[in-house]
């Protein structure tokens, strides 16, 4: 298919861009393949607009007379407003947008046009492989293996092609449990925390069934990450209730019987089409500035935001604490394992593991504990909060992820390597992107796809110093210990940086920051020079000292 | 004394306690706790004081106080217990200023540094910075005895056109004789924020005085003739008042007006949407869902958004119209001194200066009469009298820092800080009702006043992001008042609860960042002139010496002097480093840090996993 079928029209002179908080421009708008484009003609101060065709959540358009009205929506949660006259051109426009914002196939997709303009230094592809990963953990324990089990993708599709599991179990067993859990994502190693030696793994759901169907192999599994007479916890993402019935659908929970060593916890985190909703509701209050108070309070509850977020974090607090308080060892899954597992295996790492709240260690997590471990980003980011598709499959799971660790953030704002500014890049990019990275559902499309042979990687961009400047946080300084955030509603707030960054003028906070970060900076030089200074000074006292020795 | 008293965590829902020593000395109740960190509470602080049924570890206490703090005892012995509560309520309900800590609070000041303190706010140097007495402001000696209005200041500033015969007989048709004074003065505009109280109007009376009065004022504006006369009540308690024989201005009967209402609620109302709040902040194990409506149905925020919509208003109509404008309510002590302080606050950048916050709070608020005694129950007497208004003025104030984070001097700690001694009864300022009660007291002979202590430590309270000369537009703020923009106050409602504060803190650090900063500039200044001071010794062997030994020997390195000093950095580089702020001067968080470093036996019941753990 050539994308020039779909552009009917593409090109639009004397087009009026209006954003909030900015003037009107008057200028010309151009369709490309991938691309919204919109220059201001004003000799002066010539401005342009990039707007990634897969960032279009949704698209309205009006008409007044022969003038034309579109509304653009954006994934990022950005609205825009494009006056276009002639009521030919405006609909062939709006169609344009409307079919090339929804291409069914990924090929067509623009990380697969992209060319960087930029040298290459690292391969974001190869930048976190599993091996290395094994590495680091090999040499602090030798009761794990690598396993090529999933070599061909045979045994789960959703896993990676290696996984690592306990030393003691063989890939025979393997393949027996893998039949027993929903998907064949049979429990693998999701964190290994050094200081006890303790695990945290990640599965889905057992298959026990209505008659309570067991599997010696499972068993034998995560039993050998128990130290002896030690007992482990496992936590449900679901409410009991949810569990139970998930029985009559093939599903199930762990059985005491038959895991005497373990302890069940069910923790109620919600799933894809409430989340979405839950999102879309929250987006719907942000916008509106014509809220009194009562209504906007009302509103940001019943969107329910904040609420997921609490239960979020307080999982993954949970299994943090069974893991460095209790000295267990914690095995988590919901129903699938792709959603609610990830977020709350890889939040209870932030709080534990400091090397997670580097930037690599973070890039490090989310291709771990997110790319590798398959959660469908395809399916979850498709659309974004202005859709009305009820296509039950989109759900903001990352987002909330990306929201905990910025409410952590908040909280130690010392401790993470990276800033706020990293979280949104991440959310931008994993529902739009120039990038091949977030592509997918998991491995196995992404190697069908041919994804590092034929797109980019975020990571390649990323990890040069000219962009990761702008992600790093000033205050860093390592903090070696594990933190604990708090999960009270007092001390949970909205995110302003992704929910009303549209929504209200930032220049005086920014401009604050910048102070900040010039006050830092100061410091640091002067610090530099103090620290020249004595040293000359007492290289002299030393000359001194020496001559009057002669 | 009474010992093995144990003080539990306000939000644990395990009963996690410390145990310690409880004392009531003359002024504090004390609590040190067997790890010797103290507690103080200020018998003036504490609001209430509540016996809980008695259970089997003990006779419990729950201890409120007007700074938000809940502390919450558990006596071993009942009849102790009934002691304590005896005392405490005996000592925290005073029924004469001479009893209050300020009267026997003593700093260690001499007298003239003690009558100094109290001339450190001056407000007639005040109002000529605004710029009156001018040709169209004068100096009114129609209160000088108290005469006209017993809860105005002696000194007041009216339009030169408005004679004392139309002074007196404005004030007699005022409530309480609280007749249209000058508030501030806008220079560039020629415009004047103007306060009252509401008029004694009943359904029809009308009064020439007060028709003049309020003539003069917008004759005294040569740049708006028109000016707006703005109630800060909702119409619905205005109208009612008049069947009271008060009200609001007839538009018809007053020429040149615009009349606007603007709908703050009233003392009671706030008193119950704070009580509101707080029973919804102090839950234990609070949901999401009902911290949010449990804030929506307080209503706290929709009021701390009505004052400032006022405030807005009101700048809207100097700023942009050059109109002059009068604020009253019913008294003109409580809304009225909120909005007209604000308002002042939005225009002139001199009060977002320590010092000029000081000068606004002394001038809106204590000179004009806000009963402070009343309002913050400082003796036992009416509880329908009390209300946090100035409260409400300092979250509306926090709010704007939060807006405008470049635009003030002070910072949070200032804010609140000014809170906790409008309630302490530590300085003399806020004592009392107006001037006049002030006067009788005695109060500058025997008490001490808070703004020099507050600029003795303005280390503390200063904006390390503040930039004076940030731009010309900002001496006017415009926020943003859009409901998002509002928050919960935590530092205030929780400024105790330390489990529910960021660990870190991002202003302490870049705080003592830029002190350490001012350091650094004077230690190289200071290393610079020793170096020049040495390459100015004409020795040409010392010299050449010098050059030679580009490696200094180690032997050498008996730690000269200059080497000690570098000890001064490191303490800075630690609070960079500050985990979970460890920082002593930070004690705010001081104690979470015990709690965490402690490898405490993990007790952990699963049920109310980590919610319970870190709340």
């Amino acid at each position: 298919m050539e994308f020039a079928e779909l552009i009917k029209t593409p090109r639009a002179d004397n087009v009026v861009l209006h954003r909030p908080f900015y003037l009107a421009v008057e200028g010309t708008l151009c369709l490309t393949g991938h691309h919204l484009i919109f220059s201001s003609r004003r000799q002066d101060n010539a401005e342009e607009l990039w707007l990634l065709h897969s960032n279009i959540d949704s698209i309205e358009k009006r008409f007044v007379g022969s003038l034309g009205t579109i509304i653009i929506k954006c994934k990022d949660l950005r609205i825009i407003q494009l006056d276009i006259p002639g009521m030919e051109e405006c609909l062939n426009i709006a169609s344009s947008i409307e079919a090339l914002s929804t291409l069914d196939s990924v090929t067509l997709m623009y990380p697969f046009f992209y060319r960087p303009m930029f040298e290459i230094i690292e391969d974001g592809w190869r930048s976190f492989l599993p091996d290395q990963e094994f590495e680091l953990l090999s040499s602090v324990t030798d009761e794990w293996r690598l396993s090529c089990i999933n070599k061909e993708f045979s045994v789960c599709p959703s896993y990676p092609p290696v996984v690592i599991v306990p030393k003691s179990i063989d890939d025979e067993a393997l393949r027996k449990v893998a039949m027993f859990r929903h998907g064949s994502r049979f429990p693998v190693l999701s964190y290994y925390h050094k200081k006890n030696g303790m695990v945290m793994m990640r599965s889905s759901q057992p298959l026990t069934g209505t008659n309570g169907r067991r599997c010696k192999e499972d068993e034998k599994l995560i039993n050998a990450t128990l130290r002896p007479g030690k007992r482990g916890y496992i936590i449900d993402t679901r409410s009991l209730n949810v569990a139970q019935q998930a029985r009559a659908k093939g599903g199930g929970f762990e059985q005491e019987v038959h895991y005497p060593q373990w302890r069940r916890i069910h923790k109620c985190i919600e799933r894809f089409n409430i989340l979405q909703e839950s999102l879309i509701k929250l987006v719907e209050a942000c916008n509106d500035q014509s809220h009194n108070m009562d209504r906007w309070l009302s509103k940001l509850e019943a969107s329910n935001w904040l609420t997921h977020i609490k239960e979020i974090l307080t999982a993954a607090c949970l299994a943090a604490q069974c893991i460095d308080r209790e000295g267990a060892s914690v095995l988590v899954h919901g129903t699938e394992g792709t959603d609610s597992t990830l977020q709350v295996t890889s939040l209870a790492q932030i709080i534990l593991d400091p090397r997670c709240r580097t930037i690599r260690g973070f890039e490090s997590l989310v291709v771990r504990e997110w790319l590798q471990a398959g959660h469908p980003f395809q399916q979850r980011c498709a659309q974004s909060a202005y859709s009305n598709s009820k296509q039950k499959w989109e759900a903001p799971v990352f987002l909330l992820f990306l929201d905990c660790v910025w409410q952590i953030l908040r909280q130690f704002p010392c401790s993470f390597e990276f800033n706020e500014q990293f979280l949104i890049m991440l959310f931008e990019h994993a529902y739009a992107s120039q990038f091949g990275t977030f592509l997918g559902n998991n491995e196995n499309e992404r190697s069908k796809l041919k994804l590092p042979q034929k797109t980019m990687s975020l990571w390649s961009w990323v990890n040069r110093s000219e962009e990761l400047s702008k992600f790093q946080n000033p205050l860093f300084e390592a903090n070696s210990l594990v933190i604990w955030p708090s999960v009270a509603p007092q001390s949970l707030q909205l995110w302003e940086g992704i929910f009303l960054r549209w929504n209200r003028p930032s220049k005086f906070l920014d401009e604050a920051h910048e102070e900040m970060i010039n006050i830092i900076k100061y410091n640091k030089e002067l610090q530099a020079k103090v620290n020249a200074l004595r040293r000359q000074l007492a290289e002299m006292e030393t000359d001194d000292r020496m001559q009057e020795n002669l | 004394q009474v010992e093995q008293v144990k003080l539990l965590d306000r939000f644990s829902t395990s009963n996690k306690s410390l145990t310690g020593t409880l004392y009531l000395t003359a002024t504090h109740l004390l609590f040190i706790d067997s790890s010797q960190r103290e507690t103080w509470i200020l018998h003036h602080h504490i609001a209430a004081v509540e016996k809980l049924p008695l259970t089997t570890s003990g006779c419990p206490l729950v201890i409120q106080c007007k700074n938000f703090r809940i502390v919450h005892f558990v006596v071993p012995r009942e009849r102790d217990c009934h002691d304590i509560y005896n005392s405490l309520l005996q000592l925290s309900r005073t029924a004469k200023y001479e009893e209050l800590y300020a009267f026997s609070y003593n700093p260690k000041q001499n007298e003239s540094e003690q009558v100094k303190g109290w001339q450190l706010i001056d407000l007639a140097e005040e109002y000529k910075r605004m710029g009156v007495p001018n040709a169209n402001w004068q100096l009114s000696d129609a209160n000088r005895d108290y005469k006209i209005c017993e809860t105005y200041p002696r000194e007041l500033y009216v339009p030169r056109t408005a004679s004392k015969p139309i002074i007196v007989g404005s004030s007699k048709f005022r409530s309480k004789g609280r007749f249209p004074v000058l508030s501030y003065y806008h220079k560039n505009k020629e415009a004047a924020i103007c306060r009252c109280s509401q008029p004694l109007s009943g359904f029809s009376a009308r009064c020439l005085e007060d028709e003049h009065m309020l003539q003069a004022i917008s004759k005294a504006n040569p740049s708006n003739r028109y000016m707006y006369v703005m109630d800060t009540r909702p119409k619905l308690n205005a109208m009612a008042n008049r069947a009271a024989g008060k009200g609001y201005e007839n538009e018809d009967n007053y020429s040149n007006i615009r009349f606007q209402f603007v709908g703050i609620e009233n003392i009671h109302v706030m008193r119950s949407s704070l009580q509101k709040l707080l029973e919804v902040s102090g839950m234990k194990g609070l949901s999401v869902n009902d911290f949010l409506s449990g804030l929506e149905n307080s209503g706290w925020l929709r009021h701390i958004k009505a004052v400032l919509d006022a405030a807005v208003f009101l700048v809207k109509a100097i700023a942009v119209e050059s109109a002059s404008v009068l604020v009253h309510c019913s008294d003109g002590w409580d809304r009225t001194s909120q909005v007209c302080s604000l308002g002042a606050l939005l225009l002139d950048s001199y009060y977002r200066t320590i010092k000029g916050f000081m000068v606004l709070i002394e001038k809106d608020w204590i000179s004009f009469g806000h009963k402070f005694s009343d309002r913050c129950c400082q003796l036992d007497g009416d509880p329908k009298e009390i209300s946090p208004v100035f409260t409400q003025f300092l979250e509306s104030v926090w709010n704007l820092t939060e807006q405008f984070p470049q635009a003030f001097e002070y910072n949070e700690a200032f804010l609140l800080q000014i809170h906790e001694h409008v309630h302490s009864c530590q300085f003399g300022n806020f004592l009392g009702n107006c001037q006049k009660e002030r006067e009788e007291l005695k109060l500058k002979e025997k008490t001490y006043s808070l703004w020099p202590f507050l600029l003795d430590e303005q280390k503390k309270y200063r904006n390390p992001l503040y930039n004076p000369d940030f731009s010309p537009e900002l001496t006017l703020l415009e926020p943003n008042t859009v409901s998002f923009n509002f928050k919960f106050w935590r530092n205030m409602y929780h400024q105790f609860d330390r489990s529910m504060h960021p660990r870190q803190s991002v202003f302490n650090l870049i705080m003592n960042m830029s002190e350490q900063n001012k350091q650094l500039e004077e230690d190289i200044k200071e290393l610079e002139a020793k170096i020049k001071r040495r390459n100015g010794q004409p020795d040409a062997v010392l010299e050449k010496e010098h050059q030679q030994s580009a490696h200094p020997a180690p032997i050498a390195l008996k730690t000269p002097p200059c080497f000690k000093k570098e000890q001064p950095l490191i303490p800075v580089n630690d609070a960079v480093r500050t985990i979970e702020g460890s920082n002593t001067a930070d004690n705010r968080y001081s104690e979470f840090v015990a709690e965490f470093s402690k490898a405490e036996p993990a007790v952990v019941s699963l049920e109310y996993g980590v919610a319970r753990m870190t709340c």
